[in-house]
C-alpha cells in the first residue's frame, strides 16, 4: 500500500474512533473515571420534546410596574403635601405614568410645584391644566428605567424560585423587550411548575375594616372550608386600604406539615425591621382581626391575641403539602415586581416523550436498512464501500451533535434519517459516474479516479443549496425546529467526509490489494 | 451489473413536454384554487395562536364522547373544539381559537381539570399543551414567511451565480412551481402548518435546487462536449445519463420518508408529508420543467452559454 493511501486510511480510523468515543456515554452506564476526566462524558442532550418538560415565555406587564410606581409616588406627595400645610383633593392616576391632584387654596400651587420638583425630578408638570387641577408626568427615562428593572426583577425572581423548587439545567433567559424564556427540561408536572413560576405573590398585611361600609373599604374574597363537611365557599373580607406590610419583610418562609389533622401551613421569618414593624403593629391592634393577602385572595383573617415579637408569624390556609412548599418558596423568592402573562407554553409529557423517542429510533433503524440493503443489492461491492462510509457518517454525525452540545429533538431525528436517505446521492454519483467511465472500456483506476473527479464538482454544488436551506431554518426555527436544522447542516458535512473521502479510501485500499480485479460496482 | 435504468435507455422526455406542462398547469392552478378557496394554509397552534391540549385516553374512549365532556365544561363561547390526532388511537386534541389577548390560563386549567376527572379510569394523559399567544404567532408567521421567501432568494442568487440565466431561469421556475404546489397540497389536503412543516418546506426550497443542479451540470457538461445533436437531443440525453442516478436517490429518500411518515409518530406526521410531497414535485420537475425550459430558451449561441 502506498504511504499517502496508508496516512489516509488512518485519518478515517481516527475519525470514526473519535466518533465512537464521543458516542460511548449514550451506552455506558457507568464510565471508569479516568474516562471522565479526560474525554466526553455526557450522552446527547435532548430537547423537551423527548425529554418531557415545559417552554415558557413570560411577558412581563411592564405598564403595571410603572403604574404601581406613579400610584406609590402619589402616596408619598399626597403625605408630603399634608406635611407641608397644602390642602390637595382628587388625587388619581391618569393612563400609565400621569398623576393629577387639585390644589386647595390660591398661591399654593407654586409651593406644591417646588416641592415636587425638589422631591421627584423625574415628574414633569403636564402644561394645560384647568381649575387648579395639576397634572405631572413621569419623564420618559423614568418610565423606561423602570420598565426594564421590572424585567430582570422579575428574571431574577423567577431564576431563585426555579433553583428553589430544584430543576436540572433549567434555562432562563431574557428574550425581546420584556419577554422572560423558561425552559425546564423533564419536569414531572409542567402545571404546577408553571403556577409556581408565574405567581406574582404580592404578600400584603392588611387589619379588617370595623365598619365595612366606611369609604375606601377594600372588598376581597377568601376561600374557607369546612372542616366537618369538606367544602369550601368562597367568604367576602372587607379590609381597611392601607397596607401595613408587605412580603418585603420576609427573611425567609419554610413550609411545615399541620399537626392533628391540620392542613400544612408556611411559618414565616421577618427581617429585624420587619419584626420590629409586625411587633408594633400587632402590640397596637389586639382583638382586630388582621388579614393574609396573597395575590388579591385573602388567605387568613386570624384574630390578634396579643404583641407579637421575635419576628415570626405563620400562614395558614387550606394548603396541601405541595402547596404549601410552593408557598414557601415564593415567598422567600420574592414577589414579581409586576404580573406575568403567559405568551407561549409547549408543556410535553414524559409519556408522550418516550414515545417520540422510540418512534424516532424505530425510524432510524428500519430507514437505515433499506438504505443499507438497497445500496448492497444495487453496487454489490461498491455498495458495501458506500454503506460503510454511510455508518462512518451516522457516527461521525451524533458525535458531533453530542460532542458539541447540540440538542437532539424529534425533528433532529428525522434529520439524521432523511440524511441517511440524501447521503447515498453522493456515493450513486460517484458510482454511475464510474459505471459509465468502465462502459467506456476506461481501467478500474482510471474508472475510479474520473468518477470521484468528475462526480465532486455535482455532490458539492447539490449539497450547499440545502445547506443554505438549513442556515436559514437554523435562524428561523425554535427548539424542535433548529434540532432538524442542526442534524441537516451538520450531516452535509460529514457526508461530504464520508462519500468524498473515507469511500474513496477503502475503494482504493480494495483496489490495492488486488490491482488487476475489475470493479464490483 | 444490477441496472435499474439499462446504459442505453433513451426516453424522450423532451416530447412529453407539452404534457408535462399541462400537467404542471393542472397542479398550480389546483393549488392556487385550493389556497384561495380555503383562505391561505391551514395555520396550526403555532401560527395562529390559541391552545391544544394533545390527550391520551383508552381507545374505547370515543371522539364524541370526548366531545360531550369539553361542551359540557361550558367551554363553547371560547370556541372549543376536539379532533382526532392523525391515526393515533385513543388521541385527540383539544383546540381553543386565538382570541384577542393572551390566553385565559384559567379556561385552559379548567378544561385539563375536567377532562381529567371525567376520564381518570380511562386511562387519560396529558400528552402535550400548547399555549401560542397572540404577539409570539405573529411573530412566527411573520419569520416564517420571511424564512422561505429568504430562502427562495437565497437559492436565486446561488443559481445566478452558478449558472447562467438559461439554466437560472429554470431552476427558479422549478422552485416556484415545486413550493407552490408544495404549499398547495398542504391545503388541499387541509394540513395543519406548524413550525415543522415550515422546516421542510425549506428542506424542500434546498432540494428542488440541489436536483435541479445535478441534472443541470450534466446537460452543461455535454454542451461543452460539443457534439453534433440538437439541443433537444442533447438534453435527452442528458436526462437518460442521469436518470438512473434520479431513480436511486430519489428513492432511497422517498423510502425513508415513507418510514418516517408510518412509524415517525403523529407528531411529525404533517412534517413527513410535506417532505414526501417536496421530493416527489422536485424531481419531477427539474426533469420536466427545468430541462424544457433550458431547451426553449432562444436567444445567443451554444458557446456564449456555459459560462464557467
Amino acid at each position: 500500500m502506498e504511504r499517502g493511501l496508508m496516512w489516509r486510511l488512518l485519518v478515517v480510523a481516527a475519525s470514526t474512533i473519535l466518533g465512537i468515543v464521543a458516542l460511548v456515554p449514550n451506552f455506558a452506564t457507568t464510565l471508569p473515571e479516568w474516562w471522565t476526566f479526560a474525554l466526553p462524558s455526557k450522552p446527547i442532550a435532548l430537547g423537551l420534546d423527548l425529554r418531557g418538560g415545559i417552554h415558557l415565555v413570560l411577558e412581563v406587564q411592564t405598564d403595571k410596574a410603572v403604574e404601581n410606581h406613579v400610584e406609590v409616588l402619589m402616596e408619598q406627595l399626597r403625605r408630603d403635601a399634608r406635611a407641608g400645610e397644602i390642602a390637595t383633593r382628587d388625587w388619581k392616576r391618569e393612563g400609565m405614568e400621569t398623576l393629577s391632584f387639585t390644589v386647595v387654596g390660591t398661591g399654593k400651587g407654586e409651593r406644591m410645584h417646588k416641592l415636587i420638583s425638589d422631591t421627584v425630578p423625574n415628574l414633569a408638570p403636564v402644561p394645560g391644566a384647568d381649575s387648579g387641577q395639576l397634572r405631572y408626568k413621569l419623564a420618559q427615562v423614568e418610565v423606561d428605567a423602570i420598565k426594564q428593572s421590572a424585567v430582570e426583577q422579575a428574571l431574577e425572581t423567577i431564576r431563585n424560585r426555579v433553583d428553589e423548587f430544584g430543576v436540572a439545567e433549567p434555562t432562563i433567559q431574557r428574550t425581546g423587550t420584556d419577554g422572560i424564556l423558561i425552559q425546564l427540561p423533564g419536569v414531572q408536572d409542567p402545571d404546577r411548575a408553571k403556577a409556581l413560576i408565574g405567581r406574582t405573590a404580592q404578600l400584603e398585611f392588611h387589619l379588617l375594616a370595623q365598619d365595612p361600609n366606611a369609604p375606601g373599604v377594600k372588598r376581597l374574597t377568601g376561600v374557607e372550608v369546612d372542616r366537618a363537611t369538606h367544602t369550601s365557599h368562597e367568604v367576602p373580607y372587607s379590609l381597611e386600604p392601607n397596607v401595613l406590610m408587605t412580603g418585603e419583610v420576609i427573611s425567609d418562609a419554610r413550609h411545615r406539615p399541620g399537626q392533628l389533622g391540620e392542613a400544612p401551613y408556611v411559618a414565616i421569618t421577618l427581617t429585624s425591621a420587619g419584626g420590629t414593624l409586625f411587633e408594633r403593629i400587632t402590640g397596637e391592634n389586639v382583638g382586630r382581626r388582621l388579614a393574609i393577602v396573597l395575590d388579591g385572595k385573602v388567605q387568613s383573617a386570624p384574630v390578634i391575641q396579643d404583641r407579637i415579637g421575635g419576628g415570626r408569624a405563620v400562614i395558614t390556609g387550606n394548603f396541601t403539602l405541595d402547596e404549601a412548599r410552593d408557598l414557601a418558596i415564593v415567598l422567600r423568592a420574592g414577589a414579581l415586581p409586576a404580573p406575568v402573562v403567559i405568551a407561549e407554553e409547549r408543556a410535553v409529557g414524559p409519556s408522550l416523550g418516550r414515545d417520540s423517542i422510540e418512534a424516532g429510533t424505530r425510524s432510524f433503524i428500519v430507514g437505515g436498512i433499506i438504505v443499507l440493503l438497497s445500496m448492497l443489492l444495487y453496487y454489490r461491492v461498491a455498495g458495501g464501500v458506500a454503506d460503510l462510509a454511510l455508518m462512518i457518517n451516522v457516527v461521525l454525525l451524533l458525535a458531533c451533535v453530542s460532542a458539541f452540545r447540540g440538542t437532539l429533538t424529534l425533528p433532529g431525528i428525522a434529520g439524521v434519517v432523511l440524511t441517511m436517505g440524501m447521503a447515498v446521492d453522493a456515493n450513486v454519483l460517484v458510482n454511475e459516474r464510474i459505471r459509465e467511465e468502465l462502459r467506456k472500456g476506461q481501467t478500474p483506476h482510471a474508472a475510479l479516479e474520473a468518477g470521484y473527479s468528475q462526480a465532486l464538482p455535482a455532490i458539492l454544488d447539490s449539497n450547499v443549496t440545502t445547506f443554505l436551506a438549513g442556515l436559514i431554518m437554523f435562524q428561523f426555527g425554535s427548539g424542535p425546529v433548529k434540532g432538524f436544522a442542526l442534524t441537516l447542516c451538520v450531516g452535509i458535512l460529514t457526508t461530504i467526509y464520508s462519500a468524498v473521502f473515507c469511500a474513496r479510501v477503502f475503494h482504493e485500499v480494495l483496489m490495492a490489494r488486488n490491482p488487476k480485479a475489475p470493479i464490483s460496482i | 451489473m444490477f441496472e435499474l435504468i439499462k446504459p442505453n435507455t433513451r426516453v424522450d422526455f423532451m416530447k412529453l413536454r407539452p404534457y408535462a406542462f399541462a400537467f404542471s398547469g393542472v397542479l398550480t392552478a389546483l393549488s392556487l384554487i385550493a389556497l384561495v378557496a380555503r383562505g391561505g394554509p391551514n395555520y396550526g397552534v403555532d401560527f395562529a395562536g390559541g391552545v391544544m391540549i394533545h390527550v391520551g385516553v383508552d381507545p374505547s374512549v370515543t371522539i364524541s364522547e370526548l366531545r360531550g365532556a369539553v361542551d359540557e365544561l361550558g367551554v363553547q363561547a371560547e370556541g372549543a373544539s376536539v379532533q382526532d390526532f392523525g391515526s393515533q388511537p385513543g388521541e385527540y386534541l383539544v383546540r381553543l381559537p386565538a382570541g384577542e389577548g393572551n390566553v385565559d390560563q384559567a379556561i385552559v386549567d379548567g378544561i385539563k381539570k375536567g377532562l381529567q376527572e371525567r376520564f381518570a379510569q380511562k386511562g387519560y394523559r396529558e400528552l402535550r399543551t400548547e399555549i401560542v399567544g397572540p404577539r409570539v404567532s405573529g411573530d412566527l408567521r411573520r419569520r416564517g414567511i420571511l424564512s422561505v421567501l429568504m430562502s427562495t432568494i437565497v437559492m436565486g442568487i446561488y443559481i445566478a451565480f452558478r449558472f447562467d440565466a438559461r439554466f437560472g431561469l429554470g431552476a427558479g421556475v422549478a422552485l416556484m412551481h415545486d413550493v407552490l404546489v408544495t404549499v398547495g397540497a398542504l391545503a388541499l389536503t387541509n394540513t395543519e402548518v406548524d413550525l415543522t412543516v415550515v422546516a421542510a418546506l425549506l428542506t424542500v426550497v434546498g432540494y428542488s435546487v440541489n436536483d435541479t443542479v445535478v441534472v443541470s451540470d450534466r446537460i452543461r457538461e455535454n454542451m461543452r462536449a460539443n457534439t453534433k445533436e440538437n439541443i433537444s437531443q442533447l438534453i435527452n440525453r442528458s436526462l437518460n445519463e442521469t436518470l438512473s442516478r434520479t431513480v436511486l436517490t430519489g428513492g432511497t429518500t422517498f423510502f425513508v420518508l415513507i418510514v418516517l411518515f408510518l412509524m415517525g409518530g403523529g407528531v411529525i406526521h404533517a412534517f413527513a408529508f410535506t417532505l414526501i410531497v417536496g421530493l416527489l414535485i422536485g424531481t419531477y420537475s427539474s426533469i420536466f420543467i427545468a430541462s424544457p425550459i433550458v431547451e426553449m430558451w432562444k436567444g445567443g449561441a451554444s458557446a456564449a452559454l456555459s459560462k464557467a
